[in-house]
């Protein structure tokens, strides 16, 4: 049940990694795509027993995200003018072979290595009690710190998308 | 294939992590090199929360959770910089936005 779920949720998540970035026609593909990804996402943090981290990325990354990532395409009316241009960057090419040379050289590394099958945790392990408690006692300053953060990024993207008034 | 143990996630964390950059390498739509970022992003978390499950420990969920946050703070300042830039430019290729170049 593990392993099905495992194997299935991470091919998903590659082909849909892999659809945002091979998708030269229209934004709004890859942004659909990055759904698919984020949601696969999801369903691997769930598969870990990290219950709180999938729900957040359901509603953070495929939720919040991704809808003002299409809200801005279709906000601008914003077409194709995304294929890679090899011409004015010839190294990137290279720099593509040799980062999946490098990527798929670790991943037999990785898949190569003996480790534990898969270790028993703590029933309370990846609840949101769980989490939540860690959260409001011994990282409360962090949670002040994300607080004054997000009130920051608030504020600057107000001033920077607010249209000239002189 | 064998069972999974939670180092399998590392190496879909290096996959996710490995087509991101590509993306950032060599796609020149902005907006598509944003969400390349937030695809590094979400490998980064995947192998945060692998670690955490291998040595069962939360530390490394609340670490991903963080890191959502400061996510979800970047996407709205980077695409409100993307509409200024296209109010003022008219176009999102990267390759037209030099004004700072040196």
């Amino acid at each position: 049940m593990r392993n099905a779920l495992f194997w299935i949720f991470s091919v998903a998540a590659v082909a849909g990694a892999a659809g945002v970035v091979l998708n030269f026609k229209n934004p709004i593909n890859s942004a659909l795509n990055l759904v698919v990804s984020m949601l696969a996402l999801a369903g691997l943090y769930i598969v870990l027993e990290a219950q709180f981290v999938g729900l957040i990325q359901v509603m953070v990354y495929a939720g919040a995200i991704v809808v003002l990532f299409l809200f801005v395409i279709m906000l601008l009316n914003l077409r194709g003018s995304g294929a890679p241009n090899a011409e004015t960057h010839p190294w990137m090419k290279a720099s593509g072979i040799v980062l999946v040379a490098i990527s798929a050289w670790l991943l037999l590394a990785l898949l190569g290595t003996g480790r534990a099958p898969w270790p028993d945790v703590d029933p309370s392990y990846g609840t949101t009690r769980a989490i939540g408690e860690a959260l409001y006692s011994d990282y409360v300053l962090s949670v002040q710190v994300a607080g004054v953060l997000l009130l920051a990024g608030i504020l600057a993207a107000v001033v920077l998308a607010k249209k000239r008034v002189d | 294939m064998g069972d999974i143990s939670p180092f399998h996630f590392q190496a879909v964390a290096a996959v996710i992590f490995a087509i991101g950059v590509l993306g950032v390498l060599t796609r020149r739509n902005m907006i598509v090199m944003f969400m390349c970022i937030e695809l590094m992003l979400n490998a980064a978390n995947l192998s945060l929360v692998a670690f955490s499950r291998e040595i069962g420990d939360d530390q490394g969920q609340i670490f991903a959770f963080m890191v959502m946050v400061v996510a979800a703070v970047e996407v709205a300042v980077g695409l409100a910089i993307i509409i200024s830039l296209v109010r003022n430019r008219d176009t999102v290729n990267i390759d037209d936005a030099t004004q700072m170049k040196w």
